[in-house]
């Protein structure tokens, strides 16, 4: 049942219902109805044909594209790692050209302190070095010094009464009741998990900072280290927030164990301070350096424009963006290498396939087929054995260096540097590549009629006219589509150019790949595909609309 | 191009002959590497060049030893077998799920044709290099990077589309009236479908599976990044072999690949003409 006869179908329907009531199926339904199910039960079962592959293909390979583009922009690790720092940074001006206060500092030392825990800083000092040079050492230096910083509080607080010294004080003066006995049953028997650890109703009102920073504690050990917080010694830094909590003025102590508290907090006045801010610049000075906080200012949002713009050459600075360094511009210019190579490559690949398949085109069917096979049996090899025969052949001690030295074109001591430079590429990829080009070619050349160019002749035209005039417009379709797919295929190409390539011969992809198993910065090499995506999904665009997929054929 | 006229001009013969001549040294440009790599994978030195004593023609300067190596070599055993065990369950997955779905897609009413289509060929399109990243990215969050199935999905993902752009090509000229007349004699879809369209299509399902077959076994940026040394196929390790430890077990795979890839087009060439056959047009 096609279209056209669907709505015939209707037409008659219609007709006959104003003259003489509705026609029927043969079921006694309405044929309009009928024939409309029937349309339906096609259409849902070619969906259902289709479903399966479609999922398949949206798990496999859409998802792991979408989730490449997302990675382009994504940047949850500076407001993960450092939430307290981003959150008080929100106040503070770049354009003052001062450090941050001292309570940003100490957000930083809870954050840091965390993060160094758990490991995390250096990801985030790596992750910070590509906008600012110097960051990942920053970080790294500063998180070998954390655990010094409260120490001195650690010291004293342990000389003024033992009791700091047991964890269990901690838990009695921190944890929730319930969390008390139920990790106490479950410590009897270790079975299972232990009991995520809670604090104790309101202690956080009146001890903000130890709360938090125990809490923090607590989590790690669980989570991290497997071990209840009940046998561990808290960190340095819940030390130093006990002392900041009892030294400043907040909520009136009402929980557990308060003449601990109440001795604590007389003493703690007379104390030896350590002063946080000083600590850092002591680890490293560039934490006076307001470049540094801008740094992270700028990249604490979830999404950065940042690999973007890396990816453009630009970045993305606290004044807004701005071109990078001339020596620092690469980007640019391997785009530009990569789409002067595929254009190259298309040529040259237009200049050898449209003789070969002008002559397949021409010569008798039995002949065409035979030297067809030449054409195919590359097209089928693979791809690393071409690779591999390229290297062979164009190496310095390789097969045409040895031919041309042999046939005293070049002497032994000046043999040709063809291999880990763009001549090696563009060869070696024109050859593999070729296929693509002559099969389109081929396709679009059996249909033009001989007799044309013959008519052409007899008008007068000479050969070339006849060719120029005549034959070549109409074999146009044919170079289109072929130059097309050659070049959606050499701009995204990898194999080839990473190893006959050299420094000079490589493409876009190569660098991405770098920076996806190499530099680890992968976010920059996300963005660099998400910009090679698009300029390939505009020229496939281009070929459906010109060639359309449908017509695509292979061998 | 039948011949030269009698009454060619000199200036026109010496083109038709220079034309051809042109032609030739294409032929050759696009043979002579894959021609080169076979005498020199049985060089006897350990060299990636012709030997005196091989162009003298001397039977010293052959030898097996470049396929002694490739066979006694444990790395090149293990990429082998990873190879031949991953392309055919890549094969097999594309060939079901895609056959199926280019019935569906040849059907005459389905809504946003052009659009599944795209999704579907989209695979062939994408260079792979931004394949493979997404796929590191995404099959590592749901841990398939570095297992046999990740490969396996990942591959035959790439082939898909030669499995879909090969059958429908065959559903094209597929003559609807006969399922519809196998209907008529009460048969039921299913039977209908393995009856009568299934041995009629079978020649595009069978180079679609070549196709996927070849993809699979060929691809080497998708499995680098996917798979993990577990899964080093063999175009992995003569990657691994091109590019750092340059041997010349590689030339001695290559042969042995070029010997398959002529195995493959024969078959690819006869079903496709018994398909031309089949469907009455004649073969060419």
């Amino acid at each position: 049942m096609t279209d056209s006869s669907f709505q015939t179908g209707t037409q008659v329907g219609d007709e006959t219902d104003s003259q003489t009531g509705l026609m029927l199926a043969a079921d006694g339904t309405p044929l309009k109805r009928s024939l409309a199910r029937a349309l339906r039960r096609q259409k849902v079962r070619a969906l259902l044909l289709i479903a399966p592959l479609l999922l398949f293909v949206m798990l496999t390979f859409i998802a792991p594209i979408a989730d490449m583009l997302f990675r382009s922009v994504e940047n949850q690790i500076v407001s993960e790692t450092l939430p307290r720092t981003v959150a008080k940074l929100d106040e503070w001006d770049a354009d003052t050209g001062v450090e941050p206060g001292i309570e940003t500092f100490e957000a930083l030392y809870v954050d840091l302190f965390v993060a160094a825990e758990r490991k995390l800083h250096t990801r985030l000092g790596t992750r910070l070095n590509y906008e600012m040079t110097g960051v990942s050492s920053l970080f790294r230096k500063t998180g070998r010094r954390l655990d010094d910083f409260g120490e001195v509080y650690e010291d004293q607080f342990n000389a003024l009464n033992a009791a700091w010294k047991d964890p269990k004080t901690w838990v009695a003066l921190l944890a929730a009741p319930g969390w008390t006995t139920a990790q106490a049953d479950w410590a009897k028997t270790k079975k299972g998990a232990e009991p995520a650890f809670e604090l104790r109703p309101g202690v956080a009102m009146m001890l903000p900072r130890t709360a938090e920073a125990y809490s923090e504690f607590a989590k790690f050990i669980q989570e991290v280290d497997q071990d209840s917080p009940t046998d561990e010694d808290p960190w340095t830094l819940v030390h130093t927030a006990l002392y900041m909590d009892l030294t400043t003025p907040g909520a009136a102590y009402s929980g557990p164990m308060p003449d601990l508290i109440a001795e604590a907090r007389t003493a703690a006045v007379n104390f030896t301070k350590f002063d946080l801010k000083q600590g850092f610049l002591d680890a490293d000075k560039d934490w006076a350096d307001p470049q540094v906080w801008a740094t992270i200012k700028t990249y604490a949002p979830k999404y950065t424009p940042g690999y973007f713009l890396n990816a453009a050459d630009m970045q993305l600075t606290p004044d807004g963006i701005e071109a990078r360094p001339e020596n620092e511009q690469i980007y640019g210019l391997l785009f530009k290498r990569t789409i002067f190579m595929s254009i190259t490559i298309t040529l040259s690949c237009i200049m050898l396939g449209y003789p070969v398949a002008w002559l397949l085109a021409n010569l008798p069917m039995r002949t065409a087929n035979l030297l067809m096979i030449l054409v195919l049996l590359p097209f089928w090899t693979s791809l690393l054995v071409r690779t591999s025969a390229w290297k062979v052949m164009l190496q310095q001690q390789g097969v045409i260096n040895d031919v041309l030295v042999w046939l005293h074109i070049v002497s032994d001591d000046s043999r040709l540097i063809m291999i880990n430079n763009q001549f090696g590429t563009i060869v070696a990829m024109t050859h593999i590549l070729l296929p693509f080009m002559i099969l389109p070619l081929y396709s679009v050349m059996q249909t033009i009629q001989p007799t044309y160019l013959r008519a052409a002749k007899s008008l007068g035209a000479t050969n070339w006219t006849a060719f120029w005039r005549v034959y070549f417009p109409q074999s146009v379709p044919g170079i289109g589509a072929g130059s097309i797919l050659v070049f959606i295929l050499a701009i995204g190409y990898y194999i080839t150019p990473e190893i006959v390539g050299g420094t000079t011969g490589t493409f876009i992809s190569n660098r991405i790949a770098y920076h996806i198993s190499s530099s680890l910065n992968w976010g920059l090499g996300a963005a660099l595909g998400a910009i090679l995506l698009a300029a390939v999904l505009i020229l496939y665009w281009a070929y459906d609309k010109i060639v359309g997929i449908d017509n695509v054929k292979l061998g | 191009m039948s011949g030269l006229p009698p009454y060619a001009t000199t200036g026109q013969r010496i083109w038709y002959y220079a034309f051809r001549v042109i032609c030739g040294l294409i032929f050759f440009f696009l043979i002579a590497p894959i021609v080169v790599v076979m005498p020199l994978s049985f060089n006897a030195q350990d060299f990636f060049t012709f030997t005196p004593e091989m162009l003298r023609l001397d039977p010293e300067g052959y030898s097996l030893k470049h396929y002694r190596d490739f066979f006694e070599t444990s790395d090149w055993q293990a990429a082998m077998w990873n190879s031949l065990k991953i392309a055919p369950m890549a094969t097999f997955l594309s060939v079901s799920f895609g056959t199926l779905a280019a019935i569906g897609l040849s059907s005459e009413h389905v809504p946003f044709r052009r659009a599944i289509m795209a999704i579907l060929i989209s695979p062939m399109i994408v260079p792979l290099i931004i394949s493979a990243a997404g796929m590191y990215f995404f099959y590592s969050r749901i841990g398939l990077q570095g297992t046999y199935l990740g490969v396996v999905l990942a591959h035959a993902v790439l082939g898909i589309p030669f499995v879909i752009i090969t059958v429908t090509a065959t559903l094209v000229g597929f003559d609807r009236s006969l399922t519809r007349a196998s209907a008529n004699m009460g048969a039921n879809p299913v039977t209908t479908f393995f009856r009568v369209q299934m041995p009629l299509i079978m020649p595009g399902v069978i180079s679609g599976a070549l196709f996927a077959f070849i993809t699979s076994f060929d691809e080497v940026v998708v499995v680098l990044f996917v798979g993990s040394a577990g899964q080093k196929t063999l175009p992995w390790q003569m990657f691994i072999g091109l590019r750092e430890q340059i041997s010349p077990t590689i030339l001695a795979v290559a042969t042995m690949l070029v010997a398959i890839s002529i195995c493959l087009l024969t078959v690819v060439e006869l079903l496709r003409r018994r398909s031309e056959r089949l469907r009455g047009l004649s073969p060419g």
